[in-house]
């Protein structure tokens, strides 16, 4: 459109941001590394060994993750808002984190059911990726197999939150059976991270988020149309079904695969689009899913370099930070609007 | 009525409207029949809930007909595609559009849609197209506006303009004229009624403006409980249609001026 001119200069200054972002995201932590070192170690080798391990296999991982946990949940944010035609949607109203706080409860909380050297095995990273992805893909199949009998988009919403509450039931009964360590440890899941996560693993994330980004982007077009809402997008040739599952497909994988790697990472989703709209004023897609990818990896870099508490040994939960930096903000926003932009 | 088949766009013929539950059919309206052609303004009128909408719905394609069929541009409706229906048929509904937040030019912009590759990228032509819409309904001032800025009678022409920007044979409106006052009621009508002639495209409208529509119709769907009739404005006056639309005790239909009036 012959607006998107005009967001050039955005464009690049947000661009700018984010590479600033990065390097400051890279550069803290609870050991002092000077920036030319990073510099040097990110575009060539430093003689400090440590330095070298600390970055390499530590920080730039996770600001990589940041990134893609950031741009994820934004976009699958926007997907859901206009495809829920409904600005408080994210991208967990399809229940995908409760499916996968389920998989997870199930191994953690269950495991106890399995008793001594079985549990152990259980509780392992991996297991814990595995079980979150299969949580939110059965449920995931559940909504997609459900919106293809219903015809109406705002039953679906309503039948995501339904087994949002199922699952959250059967996770407070199996609290209620649990030890207090392993309670723990499964809210030290829901606190979110995203750190911990090895070269390899951050490929596997990579790869699958690639996909939902790819399917989201093939879907441009049908969510300008759904913007006249579901009748008149029909009317211009939108293959509704087709492009409702395709919207959905993407949501879930993006969302699905950060939950799985990095835990229910709340509010980023739900926020961003909203902040994106109020900053761009347009509700074409085409500006919206690039303006939203890195306003959502902005935010997530410096809500991770927050948490990281510079200077400190401390890190704080990525979940709380996310909620305490960014709720005023949006509410600011809002007040000064007066007005829910969708 | 004039049997050039090469002019007939829509044709309905033995039609019956209606809901199919599990097992029941609650039929709505049946054998409807009419064939509008090109270049006709065409009214649709009929008391509340005698299936106006119902019968519109089913030419528009989002509900299925349960008998008889229509056949647009020579093609079953059953058998036309999705987009080869968006390409003939545009529509312009009463359901308020979900973001408000589009810029005029965007929302008509998006009438090209069927016509645009898989991102929606506008073409030289499309953009000659979409400033031709917006010329014809006359607002080319407002193409910078957001819609929640717009008046009900705006963006009523706004939506009009989208439709027209789609390039299809027909348009078809449900209740173009509601929330609209007196005055933009027959802006609106007589709008439609110039783009026939301008544009020859048909334009199918539902309405409650019985007066306006017997004024400035070619041709007119008159649904009734027992039957639908179809003619010319004049024929059904004078056969009168009109008379028994609605029940006698609160107003009446007077021939002479062709205008219901209250019973004193």
């Amino acid at each position: 459109m012959n607006h998107q001119k005009a967001y050039h200069f955005q464009f690049v200054l947000l661009m700018a941001i984010l590479v600033v972002c990065f390097f400051v995201n890279v550069s803290l932590g609870s050991v002092h590394i000077p920036f030319k070192s990073i510099f040097g170690s990110l575009f060539g080798s430093i003689d400090n060994n440590t330095w070298e391990v600390i970055i390499t296999d530590y920080r730039l991982p996770k600001a990589i993750t940041a990134v893609l946990v950031g741009s994820g949940l934004g976009i699958s944010g926007l997907l859901m808002q206009t495809l829920f035609r409904n600005p408080l949607a994210g991208p967990f109203v399809l229940g995908i984190t409760s499916g996968a706080s389920l998989g997870v409860a199930l191994v953690i909380l269950g495991s106890g059911l399995f008793g001594g050297f079985l549990a152990t095995a259980l509780i392992s990273k991996w297991s814990i990726v595995i079980a979150a992805s299969l949580g939110s893909f059965l449920v995931l199949l559940a909504v997609l197999a459900v919106s293809n009998q219903v015809r109406d988009t705002m039953a679906i919403l309503i039948i995501g939150l339904m087994f949002g509450s199922i699952t959250a039931a059967v996770v407070s009964v199996l609290s209620y059976f649990s030890s207090a360590e392993q309670l723990q440890q499964y809210i030290f899941w829901g606190f979110g991270s995203l750190s911990n996560l090895s070269w390899q693993e951050l490929l596997i994330f990579f790869g699958i988020y690639l996909v939902g980004i790819l399917l989201s982007v093939v879907s441009i077009k049908g969510l300008n149309s759904l913007l006249l809402g579901e009748n008149y997008a029909k009317s211009l040739g939108l293959n509704l079904k087709q492009s409702r599952v395709i919207i959905i497909l993407s949501t879930s994988l993006i969302a699905g695969t950060i939950t799985a790697f990095a835990g229910p990472i709340a509010f980023i989703g739900l926020a961003i689009p909203h902040l994106t709209r109020q900053i761009f004023k347009t509700s074409n897609h085409k500006v919206l899913l690039p303006a939203v990818f890195l306003y959502g990896a902005i935010v997530m870099l410096i809500c991770d370099s927050i948490a990281q508490l510079p200077g400190s040994d401390y890190t704080l939960p990525i979940n709380a930070i996310t909620a305490i930096v960014g709720a005023p903000v949006v509410i600011w926003l809002l007040v000064r609007q007066r007005k829910m932009m969708f | 009525m004039s049997k050039d088949h090469n002019n007939i766009i829509l044709k309905a013929s033995e039609l019956s409207i209606g809901y199919k539950a599990k097992k029941a059919e609650s039929v709505v309206a049946s054998n409807i029949n009419f064939e509008l052609e090109k270049g006709q303004l065409i009214g649709l009128v009929g008391a509340n809930g005698i299936g106006k909408s119902t019968l519109l719905r089913t030419l528009i394609k989002v509900q299925p007909a349960l008998s008889g069929s229509t056949i647009l541009n020579g093609k079953d409706l059953k058998s036309t595609t999705s987009l080869e229906l968006a390409k003939q048929l545009s529509i312009v509904l009463t359901e308020p559009i979900s973001s408000k937040n589009l810029l005029v030019y965007e929302l008509v912009a998006l009438g090209r849609h069927p016509y645009t590759n898989w991102i929606g990228s506008l073409t030289e032509s499309d953009i000659a197209i979409v400033n031709n819409a917006l010329k014809l309904v006359n607002i080319e001032d407002l193409k910078t506006k957001r819609c929640y800025e717009l008046s009900d009678g705006q963006l009523q022409k706004v939506m009009l303009a989208r439709a027209l920007a789609q390039d299809t044979d027909i348009i078809v409106l449900d209740e173009p004229t509601t929330h609209l006052d007196m005055y933009h009621k027959a802006y609106i009508l007589k709008l439609l009624q110039k783009l026939t002639k301008e544009t020859g495209k048909t334009i199918l409208f539902s309405s409650h403006e019985i007066d306006l529509a017997i004024q400035l119709c070619d041709t007119m769907i008159v649904m009734q409980s027992d039957k639908v009739i179809f003619d010319e404005p004049c024929n059904l006056i004078s056969e009168g249609v009109f008379a028994s639309l609605f029940p006698s005790d609160l107003i009446v239909f007077d021939t002479t001026s062709g205008s219901f009036r209250v019973n004193k």
